[in-house]
Protein backbone atom coordinates (compact mmCIF):
# COMPACT_ATOMS: atom_id res chain seq x y z
CA UNK A 1 0.00 0.00 0.00
CA UNK A 2 3.11 2.29 0.72
CA UNK A 3 4.36 1.72 -2.51
CA UNK A 4 1.28 2.49 -4.22
CA UNK A 5 0.63 6.03 -2.96
CA UNK A 6 4.31 6.52 -3.06
CA UNK A 7 3.95 8.01 -6.27
CA UNK A 8 2.58 11.21 -8.03
CA UNK A 9 1.00 9.06 -10.19
CA UNK A 10 -0.90 7.22 -7.47
CA UNK A 11 -1.46 9.87 -5.62
CA UNK A 12 -3.02 11.75 -8.35
CA UNK A 13 -5.71 9.16 -8.80
CA UNK A 14 -6.46 9.08 -5.41
CA UNK A 15 -7.74 12.54 -5.28
CA UNK A 16 -8.90 12.37 -8.80
CA UNK A 17 -11.33 9.45 -7.33
CA UNK A 18 -12.39 11.59 -3.97
CA UNK A 19 -13.10 14.57 -6.28
CA UNK A 20 -15.23 12.42 -8.51
CA UNK A 21 -16.59 11.50 -5.00
CA UNK A 22 -17.31 14.98 -4.18
CA UNK A 23 -18.89 15.61 -7.50
CA UNK A 24 -21.23 13.01 -6.60
CA UNK A 25 -21.72 14.58 -2.99
CA UNK A 26 -22.89 17.63 -4.25
CA UNK A 27 -25.51 16.67 -6.42
CA UNK A 28 -26.87 15.02 -3.40
CA UNK A 29 -26.34 18.36 -1.22
CA UNK A 30 -28.15 20.52 -3.92
CA UNK A 31 -30.53 18.56 -4.00
CA UNK A 32 -31.54 18.71 0.11
CA UNK A 33 -30.78 22.49 -0.62
CA UNK A 34 -33.33 23.12 -2.98
CA UNK A 35 -35.93 22.43 -0.39
CA UNK A 36 -35.05 25.50 1.32
CA UNK A 37 -36.62 27.59 -1.46
CA UNK A 38 -39.75 25.60 -0.67
CA UNK A 39 -42.03 28.13 2.10
CA UNK A 40 -42.76 25.15 4.02
CA UNK A 41 -39.46 24.68 6.49
CA UNK A 42 -40.22 20.69 7.26
CA UNK A 43 -38.72 19.12 3.89
CA UNK A 44 -35.59 20.68 4.29
CA UNK A 45 -35.19 20.24 8.01
CA UNK A 46 -36.34 16.71 7.43
CA UNK A 47 -33.67 15.89 5.00
CA UNK A 48 -31.61 17.31 7.61
CA UNK A 49 -32.66 15.84 10.93
CA UNK A 50 -32.73 12.53 8.51
CA UNK A 51 -29.19 13.12 7.53
CA UNK A 52 -28.29 14.06 11.56
CA UNK A 53 -30.06 10.64 12.90
CA UNK A 54 -29.48 7.96 10.34
CA UNK A 55 -26.40 5.92 11.03
CA UNK A 56 -25.68 4.46 7.31
CA UNK A 57 -25.47 8.69 6.71
CA UNK A 58 -23.20 9.20 9.73
CA UNK A 59 -20.93 6.91 8.22
CA UNK A 60 -20.79 8.24 5.00
CA UNK A 61 -20.01 11.66 6.97
CA UNK A 62 -17.00 9.93 7.84
CA UNK A 63 -16.68 8.58 4.18
CA UNK A 64 -16.69 12.14 2.82
CA UNK A 65 -14.76 13.72 5.36
CA UNK A 66 -11.79 11.25 4.39
CA UNK A 67 -12.76 12.32 0.85
CA UNK A 68 -11.92 15.96 1.95
CA UNK A 69 -9.38 15.41 3.67
CA UNK A 70 -7.59 13.09 1.34
CA UNK A 71 -8.50 15.24 -2.43
CA UNK A 72 -6.60 18.19 -0.16
CA UNK A 73 -3.80 16.69 1.50
CA UNK A 74 -3.01 15.31 -1.68
CA UNK A 75 -3.55 18.13 -3.60
CA UNK A 76 -1.36 20.35 -2.06
CA UNK A 77 1.43 17.90 -1.84
CA UNK A 78 0.98 17.47 -5.41
CA UNK A 79 1.02 21.08 -6.11
CA UNK A 80 4.42 21.85 -4.06
CA UNK A 81 6.01 19.11 -5.30
CA UNK A 82 5.02 20.78 -9.26
CA UNK A 83 6.25 24.12 -7.76
CA UNK A 84 9.47 22.53 -6.71
CA UNK A 85 10.09 21.19 -10.36
CA UNK A 86 11.27 24.34 -11.72
CA UNK A 87 13.19 26.34 -9.37
CA UNK A 88 13.81 29.20 -12.06
CA UNK A 89 10.51 30.18 -13.72
CA UNK A 90 11.12 31.82 -17.10
CA UNK A 91 10.84 35.45 -17.55
CA UNK A 92 8.79 35.48 -20.69
CA UNK A 93 5.26 34.49 -19.66
CA UNK A 94 4.03 31.12 -21.06
CA UNK A 95 1.45 31.84 -24.04
CA UNK A 96 1.03 27.71 -24.79
CA UNK A 97 -3.03 27.01 -25.67
CA UNK A 98 -3.94 25.08 -22.53
CA UNK A 99 -7.25 24.44 -20.47
CA UNK A 100 -7.52 27.68 -18.83
CA UNK A 101 -8.99 27.24 -15.03
CA UNK A 102 -6.05 24.11 -14.98
CA UNK A 103 -3.55 26.73 -14.04
CA UNK A 104 -5.37 27.96 -11.01
CA UNK A 105 -6.88 24.97 -9.57
CA UNK A 106 -4.57 25.26 -6.45
CA UNK A 107 -5.89 28.65 -5.70
CA UNK A 108 -9.15 27.75 -6.47
CA UNK A 109 -9.28 25.16 -3.98
CA UNK A 110 -8.18 27.18 -1.23
CA UNK A 111 -10.89 29.66 -1.82
CA UNK A 112 -13.20 26.52 -1.58
CA UNK A 113 -11.67 25.42 1.35
CA UNK A 114 -12.02 28.72 3.19
CA UNK A 115 -15.79 27.99 2.35
CA UNK A 116 -15.68 25.08 3.62
CA UNK A 117 -14.67 26.41 6.77
CA UNK A 118 -17.30 29.06 7.00
CA UNK A 119 -19.97 26.02 6.41
CA UNK A 120 -18.62 23.86 9.07
CA UNK A 121 -18.63 27.56 11.71
CA UNK A 122 -22.49 27.90 10.57
CA UNK A 123 -23.58 24.34 10.35
CA UNK A 124 -21.68 21.49 11.18
CA UNK A 125 -20.40 23.08 14.34
CA UNK A 126 -23.84 23.76 16.03
CA UNK A 127 -24.85 20.59 15.23
CA UNK A 128 -21.87 19.52 17.24
CA UNK A 129 -23.01 22.31 19.98
CA UNK A 130 -19.60 24.29 19.83
CA UNK A 131 -21.69 27.18 18.27
CA UNK A 132 -25.07 28.96 19.14
CA UNK A 133 -28.02 28.33 17.06
CA UNK A 134 -30.91 25.48 16.94
CA UNK A 135 -29.57 22.33 15.37
CA UNK A 136 -33.43 21.24 14.84
CA UNK A 137 -33.81 24.27 12.14
CA UNK A 138 -31.22 24.78 10.00
CA UNK A 139 -33.91 26.12 7.23
CA UNK A 140 -34.63 28.88 9.52
CA UNK A 141 -30.78 29.71 10.14
CA UNK A 142 -30.10 29.52 6.39
CA UNK A 143 -32.72 31.99 5.49
CA UNK A 144 -31.91 34.33 8.07
CA UNK A 145 -27.88 34.09 6.64
CA UNK A 146 -28.94 34.31 3.19
CA UNK A 147 -31.16 37.74 4.03
CA UNK A 148 -27.57 39.09 5.04
CA UNK A 149 -26.07 40.67 1.92
CA UNK A 150 -22.32 40.18 2.87
CA UNK A 151 -22.84 36.35 3.70
CA UNK A 152 -24.56 36.00 0.58
CA UNK A 153 -22.24 37.25 -1.78
CA UNK A 154 -19.45 36.01 -0.59
CA UNK A 155 -21.45 32.51 -0.79
CA UNK A 156 -22.03 33.25 -4.52
CA UNK A 157 -18.60 34.39 -5.62
CA UNK A 158 -17.40 31.02 -3.65
CA UNK A 159 -19.73 29.46 -6.04
CA UNK A 160 -18.32 30.80 -9.27
CA UNK A 161 -14.93 29.84 -8.20
CA UNK A 162 -16.31 26.21 -7.60
CA UNK A 163 -17.64 26.27 -11.33
CA UNK A 164 -14.48 27.26 -12.33
CA UNK A 165 -12.86 24.33 -10.57
CA UNK A 166 -14.97 21.92 -11.58
CA UNK A 167 -14.66 23.12 -15.14
CA UNK A 168 -11.20 21.93 -15.60
CA UNK A 169 -12.03 18.94 -12.45
CA UNK A 170 -14.71 17.03 -13.84
CA UNK A 171 -12.43 16.20 -17.29
CA UNK A 172 -9.37 15.81 -15.62
CA UNK A 173 -10.61 13.14 -13.66
CA UNK A 174 -11.35 10.99 -16.27
CA UNK A 175 -8.24 11.65 -17.64
CA UNK A 176 -6.00 10.98 -14.85
CA UNK A 177 -7.92 7.52 -13.71
CA UNK A 178 -7.38 6.54 -17.58
CA UNK A 179 -10.23 7.32 -19.25
CA UNK A 180 -9.96 8.78 -22.45
CA UNK A 181 -11.18 7.59 -25.40
CA UNK A 182 -11.58 9.51 -28.82
CA UNK A 183 -15.07 8.85 -28.89
CA UNK A 184 -16.16 9.68 -24.99
CA UNK A 185 -13.90 12.11 -24.07
CA UNK A 186 -15.91 15.05 -25.80
CA UNK A 187 -18.93 13.73 -24.17
CA UNK A 188 -17.10 13.79 -20.98
CA UNK A 189 -15.66 17.71 -21.27
CA UNK A 190 -19.43 18.28 -22.35
CA UNK A 191 -20.96 17.35 -19.19
CA UNK A 192 -18.29 18.18 -17.45
CA UNK A 193 -18.81 21.75 -18.70
CA UNK A 194 -22.74 21.31 -18.08
CA UNK A 195 -22.14 20.19 -14.71
CA UNK A 196 -19.64 22.82 -13.58
CA UNK A 197 -22.10 25.52 -14.81
CA UNK A 198 -25.66 23.83 -13.85
CA UNK A 199 -24.87 22.57 -10.43
CA UNK A 200 -23.02 25.96 -8.65
CA UNK A 201 -25.69 27.95 -10.39
CA UNK A 202 -28.01 25.33 -8.26
CA UNK A 203 -26.25 26.17 -5.29
CA UNK A 204 -26.23 29.94 -6.22
CA UNK A 205 -29.87 30.24 -7.07
CA UNK A 206 -30.59 29.59 -3.63
CA UNK A 207 -29.65 32.65 -1.68
CA UNK A 208 -30.83 35.40 -4.54
CA UNK A 209 -34.25 33.83 -4.56
CA UNK A 210 -34.27 33.85 -0.63
CA UNK A 211 -32.67 37.48 -0.44
CA UNK A 212 -35.38 38.89 -2.54
CA UNK A 213 -38.41 36.97 -3.04
CA UNK A 214 -38.74 35.28 0.83
CA UNK B 1 14.44 42.38 -41.06
CA UNK B 2 15.67 44.30 -38.06
CA UNK B 3 14.68 42.01 -34.77
CA UNK B 4 16.15 42.43 -31.10
CA UNK B 5 17.05 39.68 -29.24
CA UNK B 6 16.99 38.99 -25.52
CA UNK B 7 19.00 35.80 -25.17
CA UNK B 8 19.62 33.89 -21.59
CA UNK B 9 23.91 34.07 -21.18
CA UNK B 10 25.52 32.16 -18.24
CA UNK B 11 29.05 31.08 -18.24
CA UNK B 12 28.98 28.01 -15.86
CA UNK B 13 25.99 25.64 -14.58
CA UNK B 14 27.57 27.82 -10.97
CA UNK B 15 27.35 30.90 -12.94
CA UNK B 16 24.03 32.91 -11.96
CA UNK B 17 23.73 34.18 -15.10
CA UNK B 18 21.59 36.88 -16.80
CA UNK B 19 20.13 38.22 -20.03
CA UNK B 20 22.12 39.80 -22.56
CA UNK B 21 20.18 41.77 -25.76
CA UNK B 22 21.50 41.67 -29.23
CA UNK B 23 20.60 43.80 -32.17
CA UNK B 24 20.75 42.44 -35.84
CA UNK B 25 19.71 44.85 -39.01
CA UNK B 26 19.79 42.01 -41.47
CA UNK B 27 17.83 38.77 -40.93
CA UNK B 28 16.53 37.20 -44.02
CA UNK B 29 12.77 35.35 -43.39
CA UNK B 30 14.54 32.61 -45.31
CA UNK B 31 16.83 31.60 -42.58
CA UNK B 32 15.88 29.17 -39.77
CA UNK B 33 15.82 30.27 -36.40
CA UNK B 34 19.74 28.53 -35.45
CA UNK B 35 20.69 29.95 -38.87
CA UNK B 36 19.91 33.15 -37.50
CA UNK B 37 22.00 32.23 -33.89
CA UNK B 38 24.57 31.03 -36.33
CA UNK B 39 24.67 34.78 -37.69
CA UNK B 40 24.84 36.10 -34.51
CA UNK B 41 27.68 34.23 -33.18
CA UNK B 42 29.68 35.25 -36.61
CA UNK B 43 28.96 38.37 -35.51
CA UNK B 44 29.96 37.93 -31.61
CA UNK B 45 32.72 36.23 -32.28
CA UNK B 46 34.08 39.20 -35.35
CA UNK B 47 33.98 41.17 -31.75
CA UNK B 48 36.85 39.27 -29.89
CA UNK B 49 33.45 38.03 -27.65
CA UNK B 50 32.63 34.76 -26.97
CA UNK B 51 29.62 32.91 -28.49
CA UNK B 52 26.36 32.03 -27.53
CA UNK B 53 26.50 28.34 -26.44
CA UNK B 54 23.45 26.03 -27.70
CA UNK B 55 22.93 22.47 -28.85
CA UNK B 56 22.07 20.77 -32.14
CA UNK B 57 22.84 18.22 -34.04
CA UNK B 58 20.37 16.69 -36.93
CA UNK B 59 18.86 20.45 -37.97
CA UNK B 60 15.87 18.58 -39.56
CA UNK B 61 13.70 17.61 -36.54
CA UNK B 62 15.02 14.30 -35.66
CA UNK B 63 17.76 14.45 -32.86
CA UNK B 64 15.69 15.94 -30.45
CA UNK B 65 18.68 18.36 -28.73
CA UNK B 66 17.95 21.85 -30.19
CA UNK B 67 14.97 23.04 -28.15
CA UNK B 68 15.18 26.49 -27.04
CA UNK B 69 11.96 28.01 -24.89
CA UNK B 70 11.54 31.59 -27.69
CA UNK B 71 8.99 34.26 -26.40
CA UNK B 72 7.14 32.12 -23.60
CA UNK B 73 6.76 28.68 -25.96
CA UNK B 74 8.83 25.77 -26.48
CA UNK B 75 10.20 25.90 -30.61
CA UNK B 76 9.09 29.55 -30.98
CA UNK B 77 5.08 30.41 -32.77
CA UNK B 78 4.89 27.60 -35.47
CA UNK B 79 3.25 24.81 -34.34
CA UNK B 80 4.53 20.80 -34.54
CA UNK B 81 8.53 22.10 -35.68
CA UNK B 82 11.28 21.70 -33.77
CA UNK B 83 13.72 24.83 -33.11
CA UNK B 84 15.69 24.06 -35.83
CA UNK B 85 12.49 23.49 -37.77
CA UNK B 86 11.55 27.19 -36.76
CA UNK B 87 11.55 29.32 -39.61
CA UNK B 88 12.35 33.28 -39.38
CA UNK B 89 9.57 34.09 -41.49
CA UNK B 90 7.38 33.31 -38.04
CA UNK B 91 8.43 36.74 -36.89
CA UNK B 92 8.31 40.29 -38.79
CA UNK B 93 10.38 43.20 -38.73
CA UNK B 94 11.17 45.26 -35.13
CA UNK B 95 9.99 41.96 -32.72
CA UNK B 96 11.69 41.37 -30.12
CA UNK B 97 12.56 37.79 -29.31
CA UNK B 98 13.48 36.51 -25.75
CA UNK B 99 15.18 33.28 -25.82
CA UNK B 100 15.30 31.19 -23.09
CA UNK B 101 17.00 27.20 -22.32
CA UNK B 102 14.77 24.85 -20.75
CA UNK B 103 13.64 25.99 -17.25
CA UNK B 104 13.54 22.50 -15.18
CA UNK B 105 14.91 20.97 -11.83
CA UNK B 106 15.56 18.31 -13.30
CA UNK B 107 17.68 19.72 -16.56
CA UNK B 108 20.53 22.30 -15.30
CA UNK B 109 21.55 24.43 -17.19
CA UNK B 110 25.25 23.60 -18.22
CA UNK B 111 26.15 27.05 -20.33
CA UNK B 112 24.09 29.64 -22.04
CA UNK B 113 20.96 28.21 -23.65
CA UNK B 114 22.18 24.26 -23.02
CA UNK B 115 20.73 22.07 -20.69
CA UNK B 116 22.02 18.92 -19.01
CA UNK B 117 19.25 16.33 -20.60
CA UNK B 118 20.51 13.23 -18.77
CA UNK B 119 17.44 13.00 -16.95
CA UNK B 120 15.59 11.44 -19.95
CA UNK B 121 18.57 8.97 -20.66
CA UNK B 122 18.20 8.07 -17.13
CA UNK B 123 14.59 7.86 -17.38
CA UNK B 124 14.60 5.02 -20.62
CA UNK B 125 17.08 3.41 -18.53
CA UNK B 126 14.50 2.79 -15.76
CA UNK B 127 11.92 1.39 -18.52
CA UNK B 128 12.26 2.54 -21.83
CA UNK B 129 13.34 -0.87 -23.14
CA UNK B 130 12.54 -3.86 -24.36
CA UNK B 131 14.67 -7.12 -23.74
CA UNK B 132 15.69 -9.09 -26.71
CA UNK B 133 17.57 -11.99 -27.66
CA UNK B 134 20.64 -11.55 -29.83
CA UNK B 135 20.71 -13.24 -33.13
CA UNK B 136 19.58 -12.80 -36.26
CA UNK B 137 16.59 -10.31 -36.60
CA UNK B 138 13.31 -12.42 -36.04
CA UNK B 139 10.78 -12.54 -39.66
CA UNK B 140 8.70 -9.36 -39.40
CA UNK B 141 5.51 -10.84 -39.90
CA UNK B 142 5.57 -14.04 -37.59
CA UNK B 143 3.94 -11.87 -35.07
CA UNK B 144 0.91 -10.21 -36.88
CA UNK B 145 -0.16 -6.76 -35.07
CA UNK B 146 -3.47 -5.07 -35.69
CA UNK B 147 -3.46 -2.00 -37.55
CA UNK B 148 -4.35 0.42 -35.26
CA UNK B 149 -2.03 -0.99 -32.53
CA UNK B 150 0.70 -0.54 -34.41
CA UNK B 151 -0.59 3.15 -35.56
CA UNK B 152 -0.75 4.12 -32.08
CA UNK B 153 2.73 2.54 -30.94
CA UNK B 154 4.03 4.62 -34.29
CA UNK B 155 2.49 7.71 -33.04
CA UNK B 156 3.94 7.44 -29.70
CA UNK B 157 7.31 6.31 -31.06
CA UNK B 158 7.62 9.47 -33.18
CA UNK B 159 9.21 10.96 -30.24
CA UNK B 160 12.37 12.85 -30.02
CA UNK B 161 13.00 13.31 -26.02
CA UNK B 162 13.37 16.83 -26.95
CA UNK B 163 12.61 17.94 -23.51
CA UNK B 164 9.55 20.48 -25.16
CA UNK B 165 7.06 19.20 -22.70
CA UNK B 166 8.54 19.31 -19.76
CA UNK B 167 9.60 23.01 -21.22
CA UNK B 168 6.14 23.54 -21.32
CA UNK B 169 4.72 21.99 -18.69
CA UNK B 170 3.27 24.86 -15.81
CA UNK B 171 5.26 21.66 -13.26
CA UNK B 172 7.79 20.47 -15.58
CA UNK B 173 6.59 17.22 -15.62
CA UNK B 174 7.75 14.48 -18.08
CA UNK B 175 4.62 12.78 -18.06
CA UNK B 176 4.06 13.14 -21.84
CA UNK B 177 7.30 12.28 -22.68
CA UNK B 178 7.13 8.49 -20.24
CA UNK B 179 3.48 8.28 -21.28
CA UNK B 180 4.93 7.96 -25.51
CA UNK B 181 7.28 5.67 -24.26
CA UNK B 182 5.16 3.61 -22.28
CA UNK B 183 2.89 3.90 -24.88
CA UNK B 184 4.77 2.54 -27.66
CA UNK B 185 5.36 -0.87 -25.77
CA UNK B 186 2.06 -1.03 -24.26
CA UNK B 187 0.33 -1.69 -27.36
CA UNK B 188 2.87 -4.25 -28.73
CA UNK B 189 3.56 -7.68 -27.89
CA UNK B 190 6.90 -7.09 -27.63
CA UNK B 191 6.51 -4.53 -24.85
CA UNK B 192 4.31 -7.22 -22.75
CA UNK B 193 7.19 -9.01 -20.71
CA UNK B 194 8.69 -5.67 -18.64
CA UNK B 195 5.11 -4.07 -19.08
CA UNK B 196 4.16 -3.79 -15.47
CA UNK B 197 7.68 -3.44 -14.16
CA UNK B 198 8.25 -0.59 -17.05
CA UNK B 199 5.27 1.96 -15.80
CA UNK B 200 6.46 1.75 -12.63
CA UNK B 201 9.84 1.55 -12.16
CA UNK B 202 9.49 5.33 -14.94
CA UNK B 203 6.85 7.00 -13.04
CA UNK B 204 8.87 6.37 -9.90
CA UNK B 205 12.23 7.39 -11.63
CA UNK B 206 9.93 10.52 -12.81
CA UNK B 207 9.57 11.42 -9.49
CA UNK B 208 13.08 10.77 -7.90
CA UNK B 209 14.38 12.85 -10.79
CA UNK B 210 12.42 15.66 -9.63
CA UNK B 211 9.96 16.27 -12.25
CA UNK B 212 6.89 17.16 -11.79
CA UNK B 213 3.09 15.73 -12.06
CA UNK B 214 0.57 16.09 -14.61
CA UNK B 215 -2.40 18.10 -14.17
CA UNK B 216 -4.00 17.86 -17.19
CA UNK B 217 -3.60 21.70 -18.23
CA UNK B 218 -2.58 20.55 -21.91
CA UNK B 219 0.81 22.48 -22.63
CA UNK B 220 2.76 19.67 -23.44
CA UNK B 221 0.52 18.00 -26.36
CA UNK B 222 0.37 22.15 -27.40
CA UNK B 223 3.86 22.42 -28.06
CA UNK B 224 5.31 18.81 -29.06
CA UNK B 225 7.15 19.55 -32.22
CA UNK B 226 6.01 15.83 -32.97
CA UNK B 227 2.18 16.73 -31.65
CA UNK B 228 2.12 13.80 -29.35
CA UNK B 229 -1.13 13.29 -27.68
CA UNK B 230 -2.54 13.49 -24.19
CA UNK B 231 -4.34 10.02 -24.85
CA UNK B 232 -0.99 8.56 -24.18
CA UNK B 233 -1.04 10.03 -20.74
CA UNK B 234 -4.16 8.55 -20.08
CA UNK B 235 -2.88 5.33 -21.29
CA UNK B 236 0.54 5.80 -18.84
CA UNK B 237 -1.64 6.42 -15.98
CA UNK B 238 -4.51 3.17 -17.04
CA UNK B 239 -1.22 0.48 -17.33
CA UNK B 240 -0.07 1.82 -13.61
CA UNK B 241 -3.43 1.42 -12.18
CA UNK B 242 -3.73 -2.06 -14.28
CA UNK B 243 -0.17 -3.21 -12.89
CA UNK B 244 -1.16 -2.38 -9.43
CA UNK B 245 -3.83 -4.20 -9.65
CA UNK B 246 -3.49 -7.37 -10.91
C1 LIG C 1 -16.47 20.36 -3.42
C2 LIG C 1 -15.23 20.54 -3.50
C3 LIG C 1 -14.29 19.97 -4.55
C4 LIG C 1 -14.51 19.15 -5.62
C5 LIG C 1 -15.82 18.53 -6.06
C6 LIG C 1 -13.24 18.96 -6.29
C7 LIG C 1 -13.04 18.18 -7.40
C8 LIG C 1 -11.83 18.03 -8.04
C9 LIG C 1 -11.57 17.10 -9.10
C10 LIG C 1 -12.56 16.10 -9.69
C11 LIG C 1 -10.29 17.30 -9.51
C12 LIG C 1 -9.60 16.60 -10.67
C13 LIG C 1 -8.63 15.59 -10.17
C14 LIG C 1 -7.72 15.10 -11.23
O1 LIG C 1 -7.58 15.68 -12.28
O2 LIG C 1 -7.09 14.09 -11.04
C15 LIG C 1 -9.73 18.32 -8.69
C16 LIG C 1 -8.44 18.78 -8.78
C17 LIG C 1 -7.82 19.56 -7.83
N1 LIG C 1 -8.39 20.08 -6.68
FE1 LIG C 1 -10.33 19.87 -6.17
N2 LIG C 1 -12.26 19.66 -5.62
C18 LIG C 1 -12.87 20.27 -4.54
C19 LIG C 1 -12.25 21.04 -3.56
C20 LIG C 1 -10.89 21.28 -3.50
C21 LIG C 1 -10.21 21.91 -2.40
C22 LIG C 1 -10.85 22.38 -1.13
C23 LIG C 1 -8.88 21.96 -2.76
C24 LIG C 1 -7.65 22.47 -2.01
C25 LIG C 1 -7.46 23.27 -1.13
C26 LIG C 1 -8.73 21.41 -4.07
C27 LIG C 1 -7.56 21.35 -4.77
C28 LIG C 1 -7.41 20.74 -5.99
C29 LIG C 1 -6.16 20.68 -6.71
C30 LIG C 1 -4.82 21.27 -6.28
C31 LIG C 1 -6.41 19.94 -7.86
C32 LIG C 1 -5.41 19.50 -8.88
C33 LIG C 1 -5.52 20.34 -10.03
C34 LIG C 1 -5.07 19.68 -11.25
O3 LIG C 1 -4.76 18.51 -11.26
O4 LIG C 1 -5.04 20.40 -12.23
N3 LIG C 1 -9.97 20.98 -4.50
N4 LIG C 1 -10.68 18.76 -7.78
S1 LIG D 1 18.90 19.77 -34.23
FE1 LIG D 1 18.12 17.78 -34.26
S2 LIG D 1 16.04 18.11 -33.79
FE2 LIG D 1 16.78 20.12 -33.99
Amino acid sequence: MRSFLGTSVAKKIVMALAGLFLIIFLLVHLTINLFLLSDDPNPFNNAANFMAANPIIKAFELVLFAGFLIHITWGVILQIQNWLARPKKYIKHHSSQTSFFSKYMIYLGVIIFIFLIIHFVNFYFVKLGWVEGDPENFYDMAHKLFKIPVYSIIYLICFLFLAFHLHHAFQSAFQTIGLNHPKYTPTIKLIGTLYSIIVPLGFAIIPVIIYFFK
Amino acid sequence: MKITLKIWRQKTSQDKGKFVTYKLDDVSKEMTFLEMLDYLNEKIIMEGEIPIAFDSDCREGICGSCGLYINGRPNGPQKGVTTCQLSMSAFKDGDKITVEPWRSKAFPVLKDLIIDRNAFDELIQSGGYISVNTGAAPEANSIPIKKENSEIAFDAGVCIGCGSCVAACKNASAMLFISAKVSQYAVLPQGQVEAKERVQAMIKKMDELGFGNCTNTGACEAECPKEISLTNIARLNREFLAAKIS
